[in-house]
C-alpha cells in the first residue's frame, strides 16, 4: 500500500491539517479528537507526542504537554489508545514528537509499532538530519514511515536543497523564526520566504506551520505552499471549549 | 582513549547536536568558525589580556595547611573563587563574548542556575556594552536574591523561567527558546560545559586556562606537574571539565568528580546524575540524563542552585562511562558541612555548589603523601542566606 501521505498529496486542493496534543485536554479524548476532524474535512493529522522539554514549543503547547503528562499519557498509552484507529479513521496520521521519549522507547520499537497502528509519518525537530542519515533511515524506511523534516526562513538554499534530497512527501516549512504559537499574522518577510521557496523548484511540496490560526493565515500560507498546520490555535480552542465544538473552529478555516 | 571532542562534537557515545533546525544556522555558524577564531592570534591576546587584567589571573593555588592536616593528605585549593565576579564562570564568559562580537552578534543571552554564570554574563556584557537578557528559574531568582540584584545593576534583565520545575533545566529552556526567536542578532552564552556541539568543546577549552595554570604553579610548589587527584563538583561539568583538561591523558592523574545527592541519591531529591541518570537526549545534547523510563526528563533537586541540573556535560559521561574518573556524590548536609569546616579552618566560606567538591573527605580516604587539588569553584557570598538559614546564625 503506498504511504497515506503521499496519496494526500496528489489531492488538488490545499490541504489543512491539526496538530493536537495527545492526552489533552482529557487523557482519553485523543480518539475522539481524531474522528472528529476527520469527518470535519481535515486533510492530515499531527498527534502530539508530549514531552516535558519541548524547546520548540510556545507556552500553548508547553502547557497542554505539561497538563498531557500530569493526566498520565505516556507512549505506551499513546499507542494503546491508537491500535484499532485504522478501523475508523483513513486520512494520514502523523506523530509529532521529541527524539528522547522514541530514544528511550527504542527507536525500531517506536517504528515498528507506528507501522503496525497506521502510522504514517513522523516529526521529530531534535533529531537532526545528519544522524537521521547516519543512523536510523533504514529503520524508517523498513516501518513505511516518512520522515517529516523542518525548514525555516534562516534556512540557506544549499541546505533547503539537501532536505529535499534527503525528504519524501513533504516539508515542513515553519513560517518564522520562531517557536510555536508566538506569531501574529503574516508580513512581507513571510511572503517574500514562502516566494524564495516556491521558486526553487523542490522535489518535495512544502506544507507550513506555526502562526497559522484563522482563515486568513491559512490562506496566505496556502498561496503557494500545498497546505497548512494548524496547533496552538487548535489547542486554544480546545482550553477554551473543550472536545465538542471542534466543527466551529474547522468551519471556520475554509 | 580519547577524552576530547571529536569532529562531531562527540566523547565516546555522548555529545552530538540534536537541535531542531530553527537552531541550525546559528550552532552551525559557531560550529563552522569556532576554533579558527579562538586560535586567532589577537583573539588570544585579547583573551588572556583580559584574564590578567580583568579576571585577575592567574588564580593563585594554595596549600591548605590546616586542611591538610585534617584530612591527612596534600591539599591545594585552585582559588577560582578570587576571580572577578567570584567563580570560575566569568573565564568562559570572557571568551564567549569575544567570540560572539566575532561573529557580529549584538544581543546577548544567557541562562543561569546560581546566578554566577548570570552575573559573569552581565559583566561582560556591561564590560563590551552589550544588550543582556538572563533566564532564571523562579525558585533560583528567590534563593539566589544577591546575584539577581547585580546582574540588574550591571544593566542585564532578568527574565523568570516560570515552567516545569522553576530552575535550571527552565531557564535552559527559555534561553533556547529565545535563540529561535531571534536568530540573527543574538549569541547565546551557555554557562556550562553543555548544550549541542561545540558548546562543550567551546567551553570547556575556554575553562581549560585552569588545570593549565594548576600544571606550571603545581611545578613550583612540588616539583612536579601533575597532582595525583584532581577534585571538582559538577553541574553541567564547567569548572571540572577545566580542572580536569589538562591532565585527562596523563594517566597517573586521578580524576575526582563530585555531584549533588540532593536529601540523599534515592530520596527522590536529588540531582545525582551519573547514579541516577540514564543516556538521553538534554539540551541538544545526547548524554547522561535524569528521566522517567518513558523519556520525561525528571526534576531535580539540591540545596545549591548552581547544582540542580538533570543532566551533566557529554564529557562527563565520557570520563563516567570509560572509568576515566570516579564519581561521588554528597549531600546537601554533607556539601554544607564541608562548606563550615572549609570556612573555619582556611578563612574560605566557598559557594554550596563548591561545598559538594570539599564533601570528598567524606566518601574517601586519600595516602599521607597524596597531591590532591581541589577547584575551589566559587566563593559563598550569593550563599550567606542559605548559610544563614541552615546554620541558624542569624
Ligand atoms: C561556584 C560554582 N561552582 C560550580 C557550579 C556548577 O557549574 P559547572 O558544573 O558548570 O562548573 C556553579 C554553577 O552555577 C557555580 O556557581
Amino acid at each position: 500500500m503506498s504511504n497515506r501521505i503521499k496519496s494526500k498529496l496528489q489531492e488538488d486542493k490545499k490541504l489543512l491539517s491539526i496538530y493536537f496534543t495527545a492526552g489533552y485536554p482529557s487523557l482519553n479524548d485523543t480518539v475522539q479528537i481524531i474522528q472528529d476532524l476527520e469527518k470535519n474535512d481535515v486533510d492530515m493529522i499531527e498527534i502530539g507526542l508530549p514531552f516535558s522539554d519541548p524547546l520548540a514549543d510556545g507556552p500553548t503547547i508547553q502547557e497542554s504537554s505539561t497538563h498531557a503528562l500530569k493526566n498520565g499519557m505516556t507512549t505506551e498509552l499513546l499507542f494503546d489508545q491508537l491500535k484499532d484507529i485504522r478501523k475508523s479513521v483513513s486520512i494520514p496520521l502523523i506523530i509529532m514528537g521529541y527524539f528522547n521519549p522514541m530514544l528511550q522507547y527504542g527507536v525500531e520499537a517506536f517504528c515498528k509499532k507506528c507501522h503496525e497502528i497506521g502510522i504514517d509519518g513522523l516529526i521529530m525537530p531534535d533529531l537532526p538530519l545528519d544522524v537521521y542519515q547516519s543512523d536510523y533511515e533504514a529503520i524508517f524506511k523498513k516501518y513505511g514511515l516518512l520522515n517529516i523534516f523542518l525548514i525555516t526562513p534562516q534556512t540557506s538554499d544549499q541546505r533547503i536543497h539537501q532536505i529535499d534530497k534527503a525528504s519524501d512527501g513533504f516539508i515542513y516549512m515553519v513560517s518564522s523564526a520562531s517557536v510555536t504559537g508566538s506569531k501574529s499574522g503574516f508580513g512581507q518577510e513571510q511572503e517574500n520566504y514562502f516566494e524564495r521557496v516556491a521558486a526553487m523548484n523542490l522535489k518535495n511540496t512544502q506544507i507550513v506551520g506555526f502562526g497559522i490560526k484563522d482563515a486568513e493565515t491559512f490562506k496566505q500560507a496556502t498561496k503557494t505552499a500545498k497546505g497548512a498546520i494548524i496547533g496552538s490555535a487548535f489547542i486554544k480552542h480546545l482550553t477554551a471549549n473543550g472536545i465538542t465544538k471542534i466543527a466551529d473552529f474547522i468551519n471556520k478555516i475554509r | 582513549m580519547n577524552y576530547n571532542a571529536d569532529e562531531k562534537g562527540y566523547y565516546g557515545e555522548f555529545g552530538g547536536a540534536f537541535i531542531p533546525e530553527m537552531l541550525y544556522p546559528n550552532v552551525e555558524e559557531l560550529r563552522a568558525n569556532y576554533l579558527k577564531i579562538m586560535y586567532e592570534d589577537s583573539f588570544q591576546e585579547e583573551f588572556n589580556q583580559l584574564l590578567k587584567d580583568y579576571v585577575g589571573r592567574p588564580s593563585p593555588l594554595y596549600f591548605a595547611k590546616r586542611l591538610s592536616e585534617k584530612h591527612g593528605c596534600k591539599i591545594y585549593l585552585k582559588r577560582e573563587d578570587l576571580n572577578h565576579t567570584g567563580a570560575h564562570k566569568i573565564n568562559n564568559t570572557i571568551g564567549q563574548i569575544l567570540m560572539a562580537q566575532k561573529l557580529g552578534k549584538t544581543r546577548i543571552i544567557a541562562e543561569t542556575g546560581a546566578g554566577q554564570h548570570g552575573v559573569a554574563t552581565a559583566t561582560v556584557c556591561a564590560l563590551m556594552g552589550l544588550e543582556c537578557i538572563v533566564y532564571m528559574g523562579e525558585i533560583d531568582i528567590a534563593r539566589q536574591a544577591p546575584n539577581v540584584a547585580r546582574m540588574k545593576m550591571l544593566g542585564a534583565e532578568v527574565r523568570p523561567a516560570k515552567s516545569g520545575s522553576r530552575t535550571l533545566k527552565d531557564a535552559t529552556n527559555e534561553a533556547i527558546r529565545d535563540w529561535i526567536n531571534n536568530p540573527v542578532d543574538t549569541h547565546y552564552i551557555i554557562g556550562s560545559a553543555i548544550g549541542p556541539h561545540p558548546y562543550p568543546d567551546m567551553v570547556t577549552r575556554f575553562q581549560s586556562v585552569i588545570s593549565e595554570e594548576i600544571k606550571w604553579q603545581l611545578k613550583e610548589k612540588e616539583g612536579r606537574e601533575n597532582p595525583d587527584y584532581v577534585v571538582a563538583c559538577i553541574g553541567g561539568g564547567s569548572n571540572a571539565a577545566g580542572t580536569y583538561y589538562h591532565f585527562l591523558h596523563e594517566p597517573e592523574v586521578g580524576i575526582i568528580a563530585v555531584e549533588a545527592a540532593g536529601k540523599g541519591v534515592n530520596s527522590g531529591e536529588s540531582a545525582a546524575t551519573s547514579a541516577l541518570g540514564k543516556v538521553g537526549i538534554i539540551h541538544g545534547c545526547k548524554t547522561m540524563l535524569m528521566q522517567t523510563p518513558d523519556g520525561q526528563i525528571t526534576e531535580p533537586y539540591s540545596i545549591s542552585a548552581g547544582l540542580d541540573y538533570p543532566g551533566v556535560g557529554p564529557m562527563h559521561s565520557h570520563l563516567y562511562k570509560t572509568g576515566r574518573a570516579e564519581f561521588y556524590s554528597a549531600t546537601d548536609d554533607e556539601a554544607m558541612a564541608a562548606g563550615l569546616e572549609l570556612t573555619q579552618l582556611e578563612g574560605i566560606i566557598p559557594a554550596i555548589e563548591t561545598g559538594h567538591a570539599f564533601a570528598i573527605f567524606a566518601h574517601k580516604k586519600f595516602k599521607k603523601d597524596d597531591v590532591v587539588v581541589i577547584s575551589l569553584s566559587g566563593r559563598g557570598d550569593k550563599d550567606l542566606n542559605t548559610y544563614i538559614d541552615y546554620f541558624k546564625l542569624a
